[in-house]
């Protein structure tokens, strides 16, 4: 059976909306395969809008390695934006992929990736306009395997009735084994349906199947116990670690998009994981152990990557990328490779030391010395000790300083407001330190041409982390405190002018602190904001607080729960956990210890170069750190 | 700068839908795949030294776009036309690339010449529209622009206008085309108008014709049109053509000339 081209109905449409050429696909790179010679077919998604979701690594690295499988063929799929929702309703065009415009609903596997929860309610966009029933049980044998993936999947609770399948952690390796999985059901003409493919998946014990777990609650909303209903299934599903990024080099060949997008480069991941501990940082639990890509994979990478793009900037990509056993070698390596080439460099710097700045010098040798930017995340010494951010306030002014001396004119700080234990006099420390910084800036060049910006946000505690059991503040209580800042900053007759000061609301962290830490109860207040017309809530001109709250009173009616149980309401060592059942190979005991330290101000060190300290990941999942040096360097290229 | 180059590029099917800026990035890109020797302006952030001469507007297709290259060592303009063009997607087609005698390009692209697909009207509805339109004197349309809505004349800038039937020429050669003008071309009814245009400012667009033909005549396409650009170039006002704008960089240096003026569908 083979399957049309939507592009024909969908053409007519476009002149009519808003930067059509998102729909249009034809990136360069990109494939189209011949649909009847392919036996598994996915369609991946990013489900947010193009311009986010096509430079995504995640889809793009997936997207590459099925479709350099031999039966396998991969297309994209984004969400669409609401002017051209409506005339795809009105005309009955279905949602398409990009990359030959075929049915969504005509795939074998509909795979989704979540970097954020608050794509959830574009995932139901998708799906409906798919003709996907909505909700995984209502699915029939001619619908996809609705399956998740990326961070936010690590607590798929809040989505568990609207997918089939979701999976923890790197998608490299557990994406083709779900492929032959999918071949060998369909080539034995797919005994037992559904249900069967689903316990074929579920067996192997790395894919999570929501359905085949029941959870019972008490009466007082907190959760009894979540087991499986069937033989065979894992008591806990295991999350996928790639060891040895050398021999996954992907994306070799990046998408180039017509269209502007996010983020206009080409990216390599130098290593993943983070160890460093910070107890805020879902991203650094979930990831570990630390796995650096060696020197001459990145060197290659980046030589491929442009020359297959054409970009004229690379990023070097990584929770902290400074820390990667090598990066002096890297940068210099790079930087000499492209001096003259007017191709840019450039390294998201978050560490505060002195060291990060001779990397940013390196990475600017060409260039123009614009901005730096610095996340010591806490404002205050005591509230960095409680998040575990090792920084005390001498170093932060030190490399501040030294970054202003030699040329740098803006420096960016990143902070969080509403970090457990936080009080007032926490955030006012924001204020101290950028002035602090400024005076010692302006005494070291002698000039009053430099500035900093506060960069602040809510904070939310994740699963997964030492803060999955703390409550989270409520948003007067951070608003109040972000105005006090910006009182504070702005009253400032001496340095005001020179600190600059952004912050977001309170109000949409509490929503994701409900999406991060819900569980199914939470799929119906998503299902009610979404037929109330919620889309693209990470966006604030389209997100309404007002619509979550009052699609949560309406689903949790009659329930012994409520918003604020959700996420102002600490949780005790005992509670069972929505995502317990959910193996990121973190040791609960250990991450409870961590918890106990935070509130006690005690740090931990960084297992990467101390002694290991039994978060449990190593053992449990049976890796291990791999760090350099290797002790190699970057050659010059001969054609460049 | 040792050479400027000027090239001739198509934007079609599908990537009709790119914007200016959507262009010149995809061919910022392709030149540096490409490897031609692009010159960069001095300062902080070097840009690379490629300049656009009038771009169609986004929705619209065009196989007459310009845009002019310096580079820093001498280019073959044959190879470099192969090159870019095999660096850049498919529908961005570079046709023709000459080197610069010198004299503004842009002052040379004096009219153009458009082809106008009305999917769903009457052919003989609208040639009568088209010919109320050439008759009258003026005929004031209103466009919303950045500044807000603006009133000017759609008809002085129009030097000819005329509506073809789908059996004529144009819609032959559309059905023998490739797929890309295959489902642009839902069968009949379907009209389609080629009119010659002026460059004036405020810039007379097809759509600005559509509308005055509503208003001369409540001439309402059922569906959108899709509009070509076929020529651009120097005006001959007293038969309505345009002629080849490089070909005054091939007279001087005595080069032969370039590709006829073709129509859509022709490519391939
Ligand atoms: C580059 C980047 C961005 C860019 C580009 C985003 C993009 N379109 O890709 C920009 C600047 C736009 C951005 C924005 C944001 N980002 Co960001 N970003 C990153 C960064 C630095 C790299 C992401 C990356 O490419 N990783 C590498 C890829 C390969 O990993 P991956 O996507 O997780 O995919 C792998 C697996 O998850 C899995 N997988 C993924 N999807 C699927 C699907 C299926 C079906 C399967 C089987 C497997 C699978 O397989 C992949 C390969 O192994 C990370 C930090 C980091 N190093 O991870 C932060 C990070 C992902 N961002 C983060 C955040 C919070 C955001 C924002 C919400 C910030 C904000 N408040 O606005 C926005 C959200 C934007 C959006 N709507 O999606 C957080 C996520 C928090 C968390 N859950 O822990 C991170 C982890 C940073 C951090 N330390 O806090 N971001
Ligand atoms: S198990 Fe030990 S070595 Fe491995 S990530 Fe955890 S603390 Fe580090």
């Amino acid at each position: 059976m083979s399957v049309e081209s939507l592009f024909p109905l969908l053409e007519p449409l476009l002149p009519s909306v808003q930067k059509p050429i998102q729909y249009v696909g034809g990136e360069l790179n990109s494939t189209v395969k011949d649909w009847d010679e392919a036996t598994v077919r996915w369609a991946l998604m990013y489900p947010d809008a193009y311009e986010v979701g096509l430079p995504n690594q995640g889809v793009q690295i997936l997207y590459e390695i099925l479709n350099e499988l031999p039966e396998t063929l991969a297309e994209r799929t984004y969400a669409v934006w609401p002017d051209l929702e409506a005339l795809m309703r009105e005309h009955g065009v279905p949602q398409f992929t990009v990359d030959a415009h075929r049915p969504v609903r005509a795939f074998d596997v509909l795979g989704v990736s979540f970097s954020t929860e608050l794509g959830y309610t574009n995932l139901l966009t998708a799906l409906d306009l798919a003709g996907i029933p909505l909700v995984a049980a209502d699915r029939g044998e001619d619908d996809p395997i609705v399956l998740a993936g990326g961070h936010a999947a690590f607590n798929p609770e809040p989505i568990a009735d609207f997918l089939d399948a979701a999976v923890l952690g790197d998608g490299e390796q557990i994406s083709i084994a779900i492929s032959e999985v999918v071949r060998e059901w369909k080539a034995e003409g797919r005994p037992g349906g559904r249900d069967e493919l689903l316990m074929r998946l579920a067996s192997t014990g790395g894919v999570y199947v929501p359905k085949f777990y029941d959870v019972e609650y008490h009466p007082d909303g907190r959760i009894k116990r979540v087991a499986p209903n069937r033989s065979g299934v894992p008591w806990r599903v295991q999350k996928h670690t790639v060891m040895d990024l050398d021999e996954w080099p992907y994306p070799k060949k990046p998408l180039v998009p017509l269209a502007e997008t996010v983020h206009e480069r080409f990216s390599v991941e130098i290593f993943r994981g983070c160890t460093r501990g910070c107890r805020f940082c879902q991203a650094g639990m979930i990831t570990r152990p630390v796995r650096e890509r060696s020197i001459t994979t990145i060197g290659d990478m980046v030589e491929v990557g442009l020359k297959e793009s054409g970009f004229n900037e690379v990023g070097l990509l990584s929770l902290s990328s400074a820390d990667h056993s090598e990066i002096a070698e890297v940068a210099k390596g790079l930087a000499d490779r492209y001096e003259g080439t007017n191709t840019g460099l450039s390294l998201p710097s978050t560490r505060v030391d002195a060291f990060n700045i001779d990397l940013a010098n390196e990475f600017s040798r060409n260039g123009r010395r614009s901005g730096l930017t610095f996340a010591p995340e806490g404002g205050s010494e005591r509230m960095r000790k409680v998040i575990n951010k090792m920084v005390t306030e001498e170093d932060l002014i030190r490399t501040v300083t030294t970054a202003y001396s030699q040329g740098w004119r803006q420096v960016k700080l990143y902070f969080m407001c509403g970090l457990p234990t936080e009080t007032d006099e926490d955030v006012l420390g924001i204020a101290d330190l950028a002035k602090k910084v400024i005076k010692a800036g302006r005494e070291a060049t002698g000039s009053r041409d430099i500035r900093c910006t506060v960069s602040i946000g809510g904070f939310v505690p994740k699963p997964h982390t030492p803060f999955q059991w703390a409550a989270q503040c409520d948003h007067e209580t951070v608003d109040n405190r972000l105005r006090k800042l910006r009182d504070a900053l702005r009253s400032d007759k001496e340095y005001g002018k020179a600190i600059g000061y952004r912050y977001h609301d309170g109000q949409p962290s509490i929503v994701e602190g409900l999406l991060s830490r819900g569980d199914r109860r939470v799929g119906a207040v998503i299902r009610a904001v979404w037929e109330a017309g919620g889309r693209f809530d990470g966006w604030s001109e389209h997100f309404s607080f007002d619509r979550w709250m009052s699609g949560a009173e309406r689903a949790f009616d009659g329930h012994p729960v409520d918003v604020a149980w959700y996420t102002t309401r600490e949780r005790d060592e005992v509670e069972v956990l929505p995502w317990d059942h959910l193996d990121a190979g973190l040791d609960r005991e250990w991450l409870w210890q961590d918890w106990q330290d935070a509130v006690t101000e005690t740090e931990v060190e960084d297992c990467r170069w101390t002694p290991c300290y039994d978060c449990g990941v190593c053992p449990t999942m049976g890796t291990e750190i791999q760090i350099g040096p290797t002790g190699r360097k970057l050659l010059p290229l001969t054609v460049v | 700068m040792v050479q400027r180059l000027r090239v001739r590029y198509a934007k079609r099917g599908r990537l009709r839908f790119t914007s200016h800026r959507d262009i010149s990035r995809a061919i910022e890109r392709a030149v540096r795949r490409a490897g031609i020797p692009v010159g960069f302006s001095a300062g902080f952030t070097p840009h690379p030294k490629i300049s656009y001469a009038g771009a169609a507007p986004t929705g619209v297709a065009s196989e007459a776009e310009y845009l002019e290259i310096g580079v820093v060592t001498a280019c073959e303009p044959d190879r470099l036309r192969a090159e870019l063009d095999s660096s850049l997607p498919t529908g961005l087609d570079v046709l023709d690339v000459v080197e610069a005698s010198g004299g503004s390009l842009a002052d040379r692209l004096q009219g153009s010449v458009w082809d106008v697909r009305l999917p769903g009207a009457d052919p003989a509805e609208a040639r009568d529209a088209a010919e109320r339109f050439m008759a009258a004197e003026r005929v004031e349309v209103e466009r919303l622009t950045k500044k807000g809505p603006r009133r000017f004349d759609a008809r002085e800038a129009v030097i000819m206008l005329t509506a073809e039937d789908p059996d004529g020429t144009a819609a032959r050669t559309a059905r023998e085309g490739t797929e890309e003008t295959a489902d642009r071309d839902p069968g009949p009814p379907c009209a389609i108008l080629r009119m010659v245009v002026r460059h004036v400012t405020p810039a007379v667009r097809p759509d600005d014709v559509l509308t005055g033909l509503r208003l001369v005549a409540a001439f309402a396409p059922p569906s959108p049109p899709t509009v070509t650009r076929l020529a651009q170039g120097p005006l001959d006002a007293r038969t309505g053509a345009t002629a080849d704008p490089l070909d005054l960089d091939r007279d001087t240096r005595g080069g032969e000339p370039g590709p006829a003026v073709r129509h859509v569908g022709d490519h391939k």
